[in-house]
């Protein structure tokens, strides 16, 4: 399959499930657990800063319009997709690293992956949730919502990654 | 000339990253009072179909406990009917003109766990439908259309920082405010009560009226805590919504048919 139609099939379909399904997980209103950042942290590494911050920005931009919050998705994604290369460069010791094309669970290993996850989650639903509350009243409110959010999102994903994956590299979720 | 454009080669990433950040952050502290909230809001058909879709798949699952609420508001209203036929020989209802009129939707996609909610319905601009309307539950009252398209509308709902209304204790007849704070979409804040009114767990509070937008005495919730004021000033109480907003499906839209007459005669008292 062409590189550009599955990255446009991932985004759909990660759009669909966090609209149609994550959405309504409702747990006492602490846990909102956004998956779709997946398709940002699994852009390829090679990809250029300008296109990756332009695709955070309108992904977020879908989002907000889902969630009728104009620019707050679009902040955050914006935000994490920013510190992406410096986030891979700490996890595996280089910007560029040769061996692998794109982050994912059978390029990184397992450790890598997890530790990408949740470093990537937590910077996304730490800006959101700051960005929605919009001060620091009610702050121990805010984190909490952002550790609880944060791990049930990094869950998901990474039950998604262990589930879609693909050893030969060639599906949906190599 | 070629120094800045090898400056702007070099730091494009954080360029573009800090440009488009202020773009963001510019379009969120834009939505970020109840007035801008509705300007820079988009009810798109498009959206709308999307949560269609899914609520369709979803609504089967859920229609025992929707026939049930139909059924007990049925039964609300008979008795209310029941009420105005024995009641007819001192007030001819027929001949008073209904001031609200109510429109059938049904929700078709919302949140409770934001901070600042809102819920889309499946009625539009074609429906009758416009900004600023009301809209109730078969419980209580639910929130404000803020947006419409052709075919759908978005509502902010009673779960949004912005969304204030004016409430009446129907015990002692005394006015206070409905607020939100975030938290439990099963608890609201009545602030603004004056020192001298006694509030009691298990009161009711219903809306005042005073707004155009809802009509007077639909219930709004029960109060659970009473909160007095640590420093005299005026004193809150914690109440429970009547609305089941986590479980809203079936709503009404509550039409004014003399808004815009009321509006007139409001704006003349601004201006003058």
């Amino acid at each position: 399959m062409n590189k550009t139609l599955i990255q446009i099939a991932r985004l759909t379909g990660l759009l669909l499930l966090q609209v149609w399904v994550i959405n309504n997980i409702r747990l006492g209103g602490y846990v909102n657990p956004f998956v779709y950042v997946l398709f940002i942290m699994m852009l390829p590494i090679a990809v250029p800063g300008w296109l990756l911050l332009i695709s955070a920005f309108g992904v977020g931009m879908i989002m907000d319009i889902f969630m009728s919050t104009a620019g707050l998705h679009s902040a955050a994604l914006l935000l994490m997709a920013f510190t992406r290369p410096a986030v891979i460069r700490l996890i595996t010791g280089s910007s560029i690293p040769e061996n692998i094309s794109y982050p994912s669970i059978s390029q990184m290993g397992d450790r890598g992956w997890i530790s990408y996850t949740l470093v990537m989650v937590l910077i996304y639903h730490g800006s959101l949730f700051l960005l929605e509350s919009f001060s620091f009243q009610q702050i121990e409110y805010t984190f909490l919502r952002i550790i609880l959010s944060s791990i049930a999102s990094a869950i998901i994903i990474l039950l998604l990654s262990y589930l879609f994956v693909n050893r030969s590299a060639k599906g949906l979720f190599p | 000339m070629k120094t800045l454009i090898r400056f702007l080669q070099k730091h494009h990433f954080v360029l573009l990253f800090i440009s488009l950040e202020i773009v963001s952050i510019l379009l969120l502290s834009r939505s970020h009072s109840y007035h801008r909230a509705v300007l820079t809001h988009a009810t798109n058909n498009i959206t709308g179909k999307l949560y269609e879709w899914n609520n369709t798949m979803g609504s089967y699952l859920s229609l025992h406990k929707q026939n049930q609420m139909l059924q007990q508001q049925n039964a609300v209203l008979l008795e209310e009917l029941n009420q105005y036929k024995t009641n007819s020989d001192y007030f001819d209802s027929m001949n008073q003109p209904a001031i609200f009129e109510f429109i059938p939707a049904r929700v078709i996609s919302n949140t409770v766990h934001l901070r600042n909610n809102y819920f889309i319905i499946n009625k539009g601009v074609s429906d009758g439908i416009r900004q600023d309307m009301g809209v109730i539950s078969p419980e209580g009252i639910a929130g404000i259309i803020i947006g419409t398209s052709a075919h759908y509308s978005t509502a902010l709902s009673l779960l949004h920082r912005y969304a204030s209304l004016s409430v009446r204790l129907q015990n002692s007849g005394q006015l206070a405010n409905l607020k939100w704070e975030g938290g439990s979409y099963t608890q609201g804040e009545i602030v603004d009560i004056p020192t001298h009114v006694q509030v009691n767990k298990g009161d009711t509070i219903v809306t005042s009226g005073h707004s155009f937008v809802f009509p007077e005495g639909m219930p709004v919730g029960i109060v659970e805590e009473f909160i007095p004021s640590t420093h005299g000033g005026l004193n809150s109480a914690y109440i429970r919504f009547s609305t089941d907003f986590n479980s809203l499906r079936q709503v009404y839209i509550i039409k004014n048919t003399h808004k815009e007459e009321l509006d007139t005669i409001e704006n003349t008292m601004i201006h003058e």
